[in-house]
C-alpha cells in the first residue's frame, strides 16, 4: 500500500499530462497537475529549511570539523528570513497608508534586504562564478591530451576556436583577403563555420539521443517498470 | 609580413617552451594547479592594468553579424523609438554589460527615444547602471520621461512579451519608479511594441532573445525588428534565426568589442571615456588568457609525449 | 460637335484611369474593400479558432495591410445597440486569408505565472492574453479592412451571420506527434514484454557504469566517504529522477560494501525522496541499521551557494568517491575540478549537453545523455528495464530514417528545382516535425 498508492499517483498523473496534450477537452487538467507540484514545491521550502537548520545546529553542537561554517550558515539563513520576511527596513506605500510597512515592497531600493543582496549575495555568486576561469584553465592544462586521432581533431578544433574569438585570430590570416574565395580560412570565418555546423550538428545528435532517453525513462516510470524512485526496485 | 614575424617569434617561443618542459618534465608534472591559477591571474590582470594605463587596446575589425547591428541602429533617425530589453544579471555583466553600455550610447547619440524594459529581476539594476552610467552623466540635456525611461521589470517570462506585443499599458500602468505612465509624454500615444521602430535585446539566457524572436518578430514579422546580443554560449542557438527574424547578432565580448569599434569609431573621437571602451579592454584579457591555455594545452602535451617516448624505451 | 468631343476626352479619361490607379490619383482616397468575406471553424482544434477567407482588394498592391475586426455576434433577440467591432490582427498585401488562433499552452502559462506575480495592492488584474481572441461556444462576428498606405481605410466586409467555433476531440497540429509517440511507445512496451518472456537482451559496456563498484570500493579500502550530487534540479526534472534511480544501484552497493555515502542536495523535494530511495536501497542490501538519514540534507537552492558548500566540503572532508549525476549548469566545472584537486575518482552523468565537455574534460568516467538514461538499467540488469532501451532503438531508427529522407528530398529538391520535393520537405519540416 506505502507504495501502490504513490505508485498510482504517479502514473495516473503522467497519463493525464499525456492525454491533456492531445485532446482538447482536458487541456486544463495538465495545467491543474503541474499547479499541484508547485503548491507542493512551495510546502517544501519549509522542510528544506527545517531540515537546513537542524543539520547546520547538529554540526555546531558536535564541533564537528567546519562547525564554524555552520554558525556563519545559520546566521546568514536566519538574518535574511528575519529581513525578508518582517520587511525590516521597508518605507510605507503610500497607496496604502494603514498598512504600515507591511504593504511596501521587500525588496525596495535601499532596504536592509536589498542591501544584503546587492553587496553580499550578488559579489559572492560572481566570485564563484568567475572561479571557472581558473578551473579551466587548469582542466585544460591538466587534462587535454592528444592520445589518439579525435583527440588531435579536438585539440586543433581548440586553438582554432581560442585563437578566432580574439585579436589574435583576426591577425593571424589577416592576409587572405576578405573578398577571395579562401576568405572562409580567415580564423574568424573558420570558427564561425566550425561553431554553426560541426558544433551545431554534434549538439544536435546529443540532443536527440536525450529526447529518446527522456521519453524511454518517462514511459517506464509511468507504467511502474521503473520504481527506484518509490524506493527499492524490487518487489 | 607581420603574420611571418609573428608566427617567427611563435615557433622560437614554443621551441624553447618545448626545450624547458623537456628539461623540467617532473617539476611541469607534478606543477601545483595553483601556479596555473597564478598564470590566469596575471594574464587577465596585466593586460587589464596595462590597457587601463595606456588606453590601447588590440585593433577589432567588425564581422558581419556586428556590422548589421550597427546599420540597423544607424538607419534610425532623431525620434525615433527604440525598445531597449537588458535580460541580464550581475552574473553574465561581463560579457553582456559593455554591450548594454554601447547600445545606449548609441541610441543617445542619435537622439533616439529609449524605451528600458527587462524580463529578468535582476535587469532592472542594470538599467539603472546604464543609465547612471551613460545617460546622465553624458548626456545631461536628456529628460526622463521624454527622451528615456524605465519601464523595469515584469515577472511572466515570454507572457509579458506576448501581452506588450499587442497592448502595453495594460501591463504596465507605471514605471519602474512609480510613476503613473499615462503621465509620461514619450507613452503618448503608444498602445505597443510594434510601434517601436527597433528592439534591443541583451540576453543572457531564459527569457531572451530567442523568446522575442518566436513571441515579438514571429507573429508581427512587418511590424517588429529585432537585433540583440548574447553570451557566447547562446550564439549558436540563434544562428538559425539570422538573418530574417533576427538581421543582426553581437555574440558575446567579441562581438561587443567589434560592435563597440565601429560606434567608437564613427561617433568616438579622441578622449573618449574608458568606460566606452570595456569591450575592446576586455579583449586583451581574454586573447592573453586563451593564449595562455593555447600554451598550457601544448605544455601538457609535451609532457605526455616525453613520458610515452620515456616509458617506450626499453 | 464640341459636345461630343468634349464626352469622348472624358470618356478616354475614365478609360485611362483604370481601378488600379484608383488610390494614387487622389491623397486620401479609400482603397476598395475585399469582398466575400467567410469564416469557418479551424478543424481539429481547441475551439478558439477560426479561419476568414476574402477576396483581394482590386487595390491590393498598393495598400499598407488588411485589418481584421471582431464583435460579439448577437444572439437571441436583435440588440438595437451598435456592435463593437476591436482590431485582431493586420496580414500584409496579398494575403487573403487569416487565422484569429488560440494561444499556445506555454503563453498561457507564462500569462499566468505573470497573475501570480503581480502586486496585489498595486497592479491591476491583468488583460485576458489578446491574442485569444475567440472562445468556445460564444458567437462572433468579422470585418475586413483594406487600409492604404497613407492610412486611408475602406469600407468594410463583413460577415452577416454570427459564428461560433466548435471544439473537435482530438488536437489536428499534434497528429504527426501522436502517431510518432505511439510507435515510439508501443516498441518499448513491446520489447520489454519480450524481455519479461525471456529474450536476452545485449548491451554494450558502459565504462562509468563498470566502475561503479570499483568505485564504491575504492571508498571503503580508503575509509573515506562517498560524495553524491543528484544535480541542482527539482524532482519534476527527468534527470533528477534518473539520477536516484542510479543512486539507489549506488546506495545498495555501498550498503553491501559498508561505506558511507552523502548526498547533499538542493531541491527539498528531492531530499525527501531520496531518503526514500536510499532506505529501501540499504534495507534490499539487508543493512537497514545502516542507514542514516542525515546523510541525506538540503542545503540551499540558490546555484552557486550549493557548489560553494559542496567544495568546502570536498575539500575539509575528502571524499574517495565523488558521484555526479542529474542536471548541472555552470558549477559542473567547478565541481570537477575541486573533486580532482582531493584526488577523488568521479563519474559523472548529465543530460545536458553544454556541461558534458566540461565532465569528459574532468572526470574520470562521463555518462553521455542517453547513457545516463539508461545507467538505472544496466546496473539493475533487469531484463524489463534493458528491454526498454531496445525499445528506444526503435525511436532511433526512425530519427535516422526521417533525416536521411529529409536530407536527401531537400538536396534533389533543391538541385533539380522540383516543386513537389519541395511541398514534401515543407511538409516534413513544418507538419510532421513540429
Amino acid at each position: 500500500m506505502k507504495r501502490t498508492i504513490p505508485l498510482l499517483l504517479a502514473m495516473s498523473a503522467g497519463f493525464v499530462m499525456i492525454v491533456a496534450f492531445f485532446i482538447p477537452a482536458t487541456l486544463t487538467w495538465g495545467e491543474k497537475v503541474s499547479i499541484w507540484f508547485d503548491i507542493l514545491a512551495s510546502i517544501a521550502f519549509i522542510l528544506g529549511g527545517g531540515n537546513l537548520l537542524k543539520v547546520q545546529l547538529k554540526k555546531i553542537s558536535d564541533k564537528t570539523a567546519g562547525w564554524g561554517y555552520s554558525v556563519i550558515t545559520v546566521v546568514a539563513f536566519l538574518v535574511m528570513l528575519f529581513v525578508g520576511l518582517t520587511k525590516f527596513g521597508v518605507n510605507p506605500n503610500p497607496a496604502f497608508p494603514a498598512h504600515g510597512h507591511w504593504a511596501g515592497q521587500y525588496n525596495e531600493i535601499g532596504s536592509p534586504f536589498w542591501w544584503l543582496y546587492e553587496y553580499m549575495f550578488k559579489p559572492l555568486q560572481a566570485t564563484i562564478f568567475a572561479m571557472l576561469a581558473f578551473y579551466v584553465a587548469s582542466a585544460a592544462f591538466r587534462a587535454f591530451r592528444a592520445k589518439n586521432f579525435e583527440a588531435i581533431l579536438l585539440l586543433v578544433t581548440a586553438f582554432i576556436i581560442l585563437l578566432g574569438r580574439t585579436a589574435a585570430g583576426v591577425f593571424l590570416t589577416d592576409f587572405i583577403s576578405a573578398d577571395s574565395g579562401f576568405q572562409g580560412l580567415r580564423l574568424e570565418n573558420f570558427t564561425g563555420y566550425i561553431m554553426d555546423v560541426f558544433n551545431t550538428a554534434g549538439n544536435r545528435a546529443i540532443m536527440i539521443g536525450i529526447a529518446l532517453g527522456t521519453a524511454s525513462v518517462s514511459l517506464k516510470i509511468l507504467l511502474g517498470v521503473d520504481r527506484s524512485y518509490l524506493g527499492s526496485g524490487e518487489e | 609580413m607581420a603574420q611571418l614575424m609573428t608566427l617567427g617569434i611563435t615557433a622560437a617561443f614554443l621551441i624553447l617552451l618545448t626545450f624547458a618542459v623537456i628539461s623540467w618534465t617532473n617539476f611541469f608534472k607534478t606543477i601545483d594547479r595553483r601556479w596555473v591559477f597564478l598564470l590566469m591571474l596575471f594574464s587577465v590582470a596585466v593586460p587589464v592594468y596595462v590597457i587601463g594605463k595606456t588606453k590601447q587596446t588590440f585593433p577589432e575589425k567588425a564581422l558581419p553579424l556586428a556590422q548589421a547591428v550597427f546599420d540597423e541602429i544607424e538607419k534610425l533617425n532623431e525620434g525615433d523609438k527604440v525598445l531597449l530589453a537588458f535580460d541580464f544579471d550581475p552574473g553574465s555583466e561581463g560579457e553582456l554589460g559593455p554591450m548594454a553600455t554601447m547600445f545606449a550610447f548609441h541610441c543617445a547619440t542619435k537622439k533616439l527615444k529609449m524605451y528600458f524594459i527587462a524580463l529578468w529581476p535582476l535587469g532592472r539594476q542594470m538599467i539603472d547602471d546604464n543609465i547612471e552610467k551613460v545617460i546622465k552623466p553624458d548626456f545631461p540635456e536628456m529628460i526622463y520621461g521624454e527622451d528615456y525611461m524605465n519601464l523595469g521589470f515584469k515577472a511572466g517570462n515570454e507572457g509579458v512579451i506576448n501581452v506588450i506585443v499587442t497592448d502595453i499599458k495594460q501591463l504596465y500602468t507605471t514605471d519602474a519608479y512609480g510613476r503613473d505612465i499615462n503621465q509620461i509624454p514619450m507613452m503618448e500615444g503608444i498602445d505597443n511594441i510594434q510601434q517601436m521602430d527597433l528592439i534591443l535585446n541583451v540576453s543572457a539566457g531564459f527569457p531572451g532573445t530567442k523568446e522575442w524572436v518566436q513571441y515579438a518578430v514571429t507573429p508581427f514579422p512587418h511590424q517588429i525588428r529585432l537585433v540583440g546580443g548574447c553570451t557566447g554560449v547562446q550564439a549558436p542557438l540563434l544562428y538559425p534565426y539570422i538573418p530574417e527574424q533576427l538581421p543582426g547578432l553581437l555574440a558575446a565580448i567579441k562581438g561587443a568589442s567589434e560592435y563597440e569599434s565601429l560606434v567608437i569609431g564613427k561617433y568616438g573621437g579622441d578622449g573618449i571615456s574608458g568606460k566606452y571602451l570595456e569591450a575592446q579592454r576586455r579583449m586583451g584579457p581574454q586573447l592573453v588568457a586563451h593564449v595562455l591555455m593555447v600554451l598550457l594545452i601544448i605544455a601538457g602535451n609535451i609532457i605526455y609525449f616525453v613520458e610515452r617516448t620515456r616509458e617506450a624505451r626499453p | 460637335m464640341k459636345r461630343w468631343l468634349i464626352v469622348s476626352i472624358a470618356a478616354n479619361l475614365i478609360a485611362l484611369a483604370g481601378p488600379g490607379t484608383r488610390a494614387a490619383t487622389a491623397q486620401g482616397a479609400a482603397p476598395a474593400p475585399p469582398t466575400n468575406l467567410t469564416v469557418a471553424d479551424h478543424p481539429w482544434d481547441n475551439g478558439d479558432s477560426l479561419d476568414l477567407k476574402w477576396e483581394l482588394s482590386p487595390d491590393d498592391a498598393s495598400l499598407l495591410n488588411y485589418q481584421v475586426f471582431k464583435a460579439l455576434g448577437q444572439i437571441g433577440p436583435v440588440n438595437q445597440s451598435p456592435l463593437e467591432f476591436e482590431l485582431v490582427g493586420r496580414v500584409p498585401p496579398g494575403t487573403g486569408e487569416y487565422q484569429v488562433s488560440h494561444v499556445p499552452a506555454e503563453i498561457e502559462k507564462s500569462v499566468k505565472d505573470m497573475e501570480s506575480h503581480r502586486n496585489l495592492f498595486s497592479d491591476p488584474p491583468l488583460p485576458e492574453d489578446p491574442r485569444k481572441k475567440v472562445k468556445l461556444k460564444v458567437s462572433y462576428l468579422f470585418r475586413v479592412v483594406a487600409v492604404a498606405k497613407d492610412g486611408a481605410p475602406s469600407t468594410s466586409a463583413t460577415t452577416t451571420e454570427p459564428f461560433t467555433p466548435t471544439r473537435e476531440w482530438f488536437m489536428g497540429n499534434r497528429f504527426s506527434l501522436s502517431i510518432i509517440t505511439v510507435i515510439f511507445c508501443g516498441a518499448v512496451i513491446f520489447w520489454i514484454n519480450r524481455a519479461r518472456k525471456g529474450k536476452p537482451i545485449k548491451v554494450r559496456k558502459i565504462a562509468g557504469l563498470e566502475a561503479v563498484d570499483e568505485a564504491v570500493g575504492r571508498a571503503t579500502e580508503m575509509g573515506r566517504s562517498i560524495l553524491y550530487v543528484p544535480g541542482t534540479q527539482d524532482i519534476n526534472e527527468i534527470q533528477t529522477i534518473a539520477s536516484l534511480a542510479i543512486l539507489s544501484r549506488v546506495s545498495k552497493t555501498a550498503a553491501e560494501y559498508d561505506a558511507k555515502v552523502e548526498i547533499p542536495v538542493a531541491r527539498s523535494l528531492v531530499m525527501a525522496t531520496a531518503r526514500e530511495t536510499v532506505h529501501a536501497a540499504y534495507l534490499a542490501a539487508g543493512r537497514p541499521d545502516a542507514y542514516n538519514e542525515d546523510l541525506i540534507y538540503y542545503v540551499t537552492d540558490e546555484q552557486f551557494g550549493y557548489v560553494a558548500y559542496l567544495q568546502g566540503m570536498m575539500v575539509r572532508e575528502k571524499p574517495a568517491t565523488c558521484f555526479y549525476m542529474g542536471a548541472f549548469y555552470a558549477e559542473s566545472l567547478i565541481l570537477a575540478e575541486t573533486g580532482n584537486s582531493i584526488g577523488a575518482i568521479q563519474i559523472a552523468g548529465t543530460a545536458m549537453p553544454a556541461q558534458l565537455p566540461f565532465f569528459v574534460a574532468a572526470c574520470d568516467y562521463t555518462l553521455i545523455g542517453e547513457e545516463f538514461f539508461a545507467a538505472s538499467a544496466y546496473l539493475s540488469g533487469s531484463a524489463e528495464e534493458l528491454g526498454s532501451l531496445k525499445g528506444q532503438d526503435v525511436g532511433k531508427v526512425m530519427v535516422a530514417v526521417l533525416l536521411l529522407l529529409g536530407v536527401l528530398m531537400a538536396t534533389i529538391a533543391t538541385m533539380a528545382d522540383n516543386a513537389t520535393l519541395q511541398d514534401w520537405v515543407t511538409y516534413l519540416k513544418e507538419i510532421i516535425l513540429t
